[in-house]
């Protein structure tokens, strides 16, 4: 067992068996938040951006976050994607001030202090001062100063930026597991559809567990067991790569009966109400996917998930802002080959997930019943021995293995 | 009709609706909008982009009426009320067939869990941009297009705006 310090110097030692428990203080405490910071969001990782869709031409923008660090990602004249840090130079101002758009160069408006598109300092006023008086001195060098820059990379239409000068290379990064997964959802050129935001009062965290735990899928989730739909909760796995950080769930249809059987067995307070989709046109699918799947969650560490639900295809991104919130971002899209029927399945579907989703809202909500609870006894833990204590990939979705792999690399990560 | 009489007409709707709400009437909720109508959640953040996302979306009464019953029987939230402020109600079209309105909408929101019990919050702001038809001389949405100007939902939507 390991003892290490916390930002604060507090001794902190992790539970055991430290596979299988997790205490609440990492979910609390200020100083593991700004520990995470440092580690995990300018550490050794891929952070999830953007879309390469959002930002099409030279100039386009989007302020986002890393962590809780504002960033700005750009296009430049060449087409290459860029992003830093929006914090100017000069004493620090937020130089991007709008959500996207399109410019040629980023001026701070506090001072003017005026940035390329690769957040090189090309202009300042004044620098000569006023009739000889004032400026800056002869020696001041502006093509030494730039906004802080971060690492790009592009993996099949998705846009990752990292601080770390040593970071794999993003296909090393998601690994020879996960890249089929990604790659069968961006398969080809996409579009956005629209964005879903929620705001939710826990730790970032408990989302990244949920987003990788199968367990709960049918049992918080009750839409599809209140309308008879029978959920293919059964049916599937869970794919991690070899540090356990990512890892993709997959759900499969099994057959209604098999289904049915093995929801009469375990006798869930769910299951017989007998209402019916008074419009059931919500769930029309039709094929779409060479492997086809009902649901896919692929948990890309720290802060993506790519989503699947029926027709709808989705980017969540996690945005800590302190150890106590999060904002959640979905990013709608589409294929840009889309026909006009799959477009409206797409559009329809939508009900399904994001801030008002059938079987999406509560997820935020699971989060901030847990926040709520956990505020004192932080040496408390949680238990994760669903499916036994190791991190190992399963064909089975009543199983925590993918929580326990995260919770592996964090540890690792961390130095925990 | 004459001008007066629509006026009032859009008015007594709006103001019916927005109490079926906040009186925890939603069974009631489907019979304010016609049988093929358009009810959907459209953050301004898509809408000023022209982007087709909704949060709700709607097209039939049926779907109106799912919504409902997964509020009842499906959905976990924590336990809140709704209370919705209308102003600015402004006729803009006045088709004899099909009245447009515009109206602006403020929805605090009270909790009722232990934890921040009877705690209001400001929960949603924007704009209603409505199609009102007669049926048997009762006032309905054809379509209501909620405009959140509020984009970013506090935890969760469920209960409709
Ligand atoms: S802080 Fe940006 S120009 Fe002064
Ligand atoms: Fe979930």
């Amino acid at each position: 067992m390991k003892t290490s310090q916390t930002a604060n110097g507090e001794s902190f030692r992790w539970p055991q068996p430290e596979t299988a428990r997790v205490p609440y203080q990492v979910f609390v405490d200020p100083a593991i938040y700004t520990r995470e910071q440092e580690q995990i969001f300018r550490g050794p990782v891929w952070n999830y951006v953007a879309l390469d869709a959002e930002l099409p031409n030279p100039g386009d923008f989007k302020a986002t976050f890393i962590g809780d660090t504002p960033i700005v990602v750009t296009r430049d004249r060449e087409g290459e994607l860029h992003a830093f840090v929006n914090r100017c130079a000069h004493r620090g101002a937020l130089v991007c001030r709008e959500m996207r758009g399109n410019r040629n160069t980023h001026v701070c408006a506090y001072h003017q202090w005026s940035y390329d598109l690769r957040g090189q300092l090309i202009g300042v006023p004044f620098r000569r001062g006023i009739e000889g008086k004032g400026g800056y001195p002869a020696d001041f060098d502006p093509t030494t100063i730039s906004l802080s820059q971060l690492r790009v990379a592009t993996y099949n239409g998705v846009v990752f930026a990292s601080f770390a000068q040593e970071v794999e290379p993003i296909e090393d990064y998601l690994g020879p597991t996960q890249q089929p997964w990604f790659t069968r959802v961006f398969n080809r050129p996409v579009r956005v559809l629209g964005y879903g935001r929620q705001f939710i009062r826990a730790n970032w965290k408990l989302y990244a567990e949920n987003t990788r735990d199968p367990y709960h899928a049918s049992l918080l989730h009750l839409f599809h067991t209140t309308f008879g739909i029978y959920r293919s909760s059964q049916g599937g796995g869970v794919i991690m790569d070899d540090t356990g950080r990512h890892s993709m769930i997959r759900a499969f249809k099994r057959t209604e009966i098999a289904e049915r059987a093995a929801y009469e067995t375990t006798a869930l307070r769910t299951y017989q109400k007998g209402y019916t989709l008074a419009d059931p046109s919500l769930l029309q699918s039709r094929k779409e996917f060479e492997v086809e799947l009902t649901n896919s969650i692929h948990s890309i560490f720290p802060c993506l998930v790519i989503q699947q639900i029926f027709h709808t295809l989705a980017t969540r991104h996690i945005l800590p802002k302190g150890p106590d919130s999060f904002e959640l971002l979905f990013t709608f899209f589409c294929y840009a080959d889309d026909d006009e029927d799959m477009l409206q399945k797409r559009i329809k579907q939508a009900n399904l997930v994001g801030p008002a989703g059938y079987i999406s809202m509560e997820d935020g909500y699971a989060a901030e019943i847990v926040q709520q609870a956990i505020v004192r006894d932080q040496d408390a833990c949680s238990f994760l021995e669903l499916g036994g204590v190791e991190a190992s990939n399963v064909e089975d979705l009543v199983n925590e293995a993918a929580v326990r792999g995260f919770w592996q690399y964090y540890r690792h990560i961390m130095d925990f | 009709m004459n001008a007066r009489e629509i006026r009032d007409a859009v008015e007594e709707l709006q103001y019916a609706y927005v109490h079926c709400i906040d009186d925890d009437r939603l069974e009631e909720w489907p019979e304010f909008f016609t049988e093929h109508c358009l009810y959907k959640v459209v953050p301004r953040e898509n809408a000023d982009q022209n982007l087709p996302i909704a949060l709700m979306y709607c097209d039939s009464r049926g779907m109106l009426q799912d919504r409902v019953v997964a509020h009842r029987a499906a959905n976990l939230y924590a336990p809140h009320y709704y209370r919705h402020m209308v102003s600015a109600i402004r006729i803009v079209g006045r088709d004899p067939a099909e009245i447009s309105a515009q109206t602006n909408y403020t929805v605090f929101r009270t909790m009722a869990d232990p934890i921040h019990y009877g705690e209001t919050e400001l929960y949603s702001t924007g704009k209603y941009l409505d199609m009102i038809v007669f049926e048997d001389s009762q006032a309905r949405f054809r379509e209501k297009v909620v405009i959140a100007d509020t984009c970013k939902i506090q935890s969760l939507l469920v209960t409709p705006l």
